[in-house]
């Protein structure tokens, strides 16, 4: 539904020139709520990018003494059963949020989606056929049962791999950071992240090859690769941008559900999605409200924030 | 229309064949085997071996794989390696069967739901109310139902204690008055689960239904209409409505894909004996067989089901079957 109505105004936005981007912000600045988002996708995300240096204690600190407290003056947000403090652990919980979705947009939305749609859009003929029928497979596999198969099947494949890398070159530690379950968790979705991307630049390619300026800059010999670069990147840059407030809340919530289901993230590395699960009993809740409510409240907020921010971003561009 | 149905139907094969083989790479290509699992603490490697042999687990992937297809075929599955004296289609298909009631009650409602507030949105667009509806939808979309049920949970089963924590008791009670008149009540152990369902959903779909509404409202036949001086309730469900509901038909596969991923999180939250907690449990368990057929059924349904879909939006609207045949 909101791809038909990006669809739709992506049409229009074909004849924008580059003052595009100043309009889109001028527009945003006016609604209250797209920038209350945007503040709170800030602080969600600066808290995640400052987290080892701001967090009051490491995230595998543990304090069996003081497990499950409510908040107090030493811990903001409490304890959790292991005594660990709760908002360190929400800081590094979204340091990993910050990860995956910055990964996972970099490499699965705007990477592959990106080059394979223009690719398709601009090369036509069997190649725009071989992507797109591929793409067609991906979007009818059911998402989270295939994503659950890939990251059990394939997790334990990864460490192993980053153990290898480990004893046989310089590199220490990769195992200790969660690296390879980063990478799993990140390659999946990104394998099922690319297609919404691809099909939407490759329409709106489809209708730049038509244009004049196109045909010109083909027509003075300028090779594909800089047609491609110079000449539609520039006027598909804005769908690039309505993907990513519409595909970042998406890919954050995969993330805290794989991880719920214990194919994510693995621990120590703090998720959001490993800190529901510990607080998702009835009867902890009962007793200990704090330690569902802290990272459910901050989930609830990121993901309501990037969905006012993308809905205000579609109208911005709707309503030019 | 036949040409394009065919061309829809020769998708399908094609469809379960990435689904199967994908699930079945991965399978193998984790650590561990089969017998492995099943083997447990009992680790005689001779035993093993010939367990393996037998079983054929050293043959190449894709003879294995061809065994795995021409079997699943005849509607064998293979045996669960958790419940040894059940076959993987013993357990799977009554468990489908309640995934299936649930879900097909959580569909009816997120459209009986979804399309009046939808309806009611467009009517009060331009109003105080308007920006304050859009985003209490909004709200209802984003909220996670793994952070939304334990609470429910809390508050309904252990403070008000009026309804179970979990379980499942099927779709209906029917209590006899004076041992002559049946009525047919609700089952309790469905509030909950039907509420997490649909929440998300009929919010969506509502948000939809505005959306086209408004536009379809701008239309100047709409104008025509109101001109001509028919009665606000004509335009509205003669000319408004149908207008209004052919984008509605492409979201029931959206609204299912919702419900289908949604099984997971709220059949193992309340512990709901459907196909998504079984997975969830086979999952965790690596029990072989079990996960194949579970991953290649859900794929089954959501392939048919979003073609059906298709097909419909196909027969309803022209124009997509011309712009499919391009």
């Amino acid at each position: 539904m909101a791809t038909a109505s990006i669809e739709r105004s992506a049409e229009r936005d074909v004849h924008a020139g580059r003052g595009q981007w100043r309009e889109l912000w001028t527009r945003l600045r006016r609604k209250r709520l797209a920038l209350i988002s945007l503040a709170i996708i800030a602080v969600i995300y600066g808290a995640g990018l400052s987290a080892p240096l701001v967090a009051p204690y490491a995230y595998t600190e543990q304090n069996l003494d003081r497990a499950l407290e409510g908040p107090t003056r030493d811990h903001w947000l409490g304890t959790d059963r292991l005594g660990r403090d709760m908002l360190s652990r929400a800081m590094y919980s979204a340091r990993t949020t910050l990860i995956v979705t910055a990964a996972v947009l970099l490499t699965g939305s705007i990477l592959i989606g990106n080059g394979l749609g223009m690719l398709a859009g601009y090369r036509g003929g069997w190649i725009d056929n071989a992507i797109m029928r591929v793409g067609e497979v991906v979007s009818s596999l059911p998402g989270i049962p295939m994503l659950i198969l890939i990251n059990a099947g394939l997790a334990p494949r990864a460490i192993e791999a980053a153990r290898w890398l480990e004893n046989h070159t310089p590199l220490s530690g990769l195992v200790a950071s969660g690296f390879p379950s980063y990478l799993i968790v990140f390659a999946g979705l990104s394998l099922f992240s690319w297609i919404g991307t691809a099909r939407l630049i490759r329409a709106l390619v489809f209708q730049l090859r038509e244009r004049d300026f196109i045909m010109a800059a083909e027509g003075l010999g300028a090779p594909g690769g800089r047609v491609v670069v110079r000449h539609i990147l520039p006027n598909v840059a804005f769908l690039i941008v309505l993907q990513i407030s519409s595909g970042l809340g998406a890919i954050a919530g995969s993330e805290i559900v794989l991880t719920w289901f214990g194919v994510g993230v693995q621990p120590p590395v703090p998720s959001f999605g490993a800190m529901l699960f510990d607080g998702s009993g009835a009867r902890t809740f009962q007793s200990h409200p704090h330690v569902l409510l802290v990272p459910g409240v901050i989930v609830t907020l990121l993901l309501y924030a990037f969905v006012l921010l993308g809905d205000a971003i579609n109208d911005a561009f709707a309503h030019r | 229309m036949t040409a394009y149905v065919i061309r829809r139907l020769l998708w399908l094969p094609i469809v379960l064949f990435a689904v199967s083989f994908l699930s079945f790479v991965i399978m193998r290509f984790g650590p561990g085997d089969p017998v492995t699992v099943a083997a447990g603490q009992y680790r005689d490697p001779e035993v093993l071996a010939r367990i393996r042999a037998e079983k054929g687990l050293d043959d190449s992937l894709p003879v294995q794989y061809w065994r795995w297809v021409s079997a699943a075929a005849r509607g064998d599955f293979g045996e669960s390696i958790l419940q040894r004296t059940f076959t993987v289609s013993e357990l799977i298909f009554p468990k489908m069967w309640i995934s299936a009631q649930l879900g097909i009650v959580a569909l009816a409602i997120v459209f009986a739901v979804g399309i009046p507030l939808g309806l009611i949105a467009a009517r009060l667009n331009g109003t105080w109310a308007d920006p304050f509806i859009v985003s209490s939808l909004l709200f209802l979309q984003a909220i996670p139902v793994l952070v939304l049920i334990p609470p429910l949970l809390w508050l309904f089963a252990l403070q008000f204690r009026i309804l179970p924590v979990g379980g499942w008791g099927g779709l209906l009670d029917v209590y006899w008055v004076g041992g002559v008149i049946a009525i047919p009540i609700p089952d309790p152990h469905l509030y909950l689960p039907l509420l997490a369902y649909t929440i998300g959903g009929f919010a969506g779909v509502a948000r939809l239904v505005r959306v086209t509404a408004l536009e379809v409202t701008r239309e100047d036949y709409i104008r025509t209409a109101r001109a001509k001086g028919l009665p606000e309730a004509t335009v509205l469900f003669r000319h408004i409505l149908p207008n209004s509901l052919l984008p509605i038909v492409t979201s029931v596969g959206l609204a299912l894909a919702s419900v289908i991923e949604g099984a997971f999180f709220v059949e193992t939250l309340l512990g709901i004996p459907g196909i998504g907690s079984f997975l969830f449990e086979a999952a965790r368990s690596r029990d072989y067989d079990t996960i194949m057929a579970s991953t290649v059924i859900i794929a089954t349904v959501f392939v048919i089901a979003n073609l059906l879909v298709e097909l419909t939006y196909g027969f309803i609207d022209p124009r997509v079957r011309v712009q499919a045949s391009r």
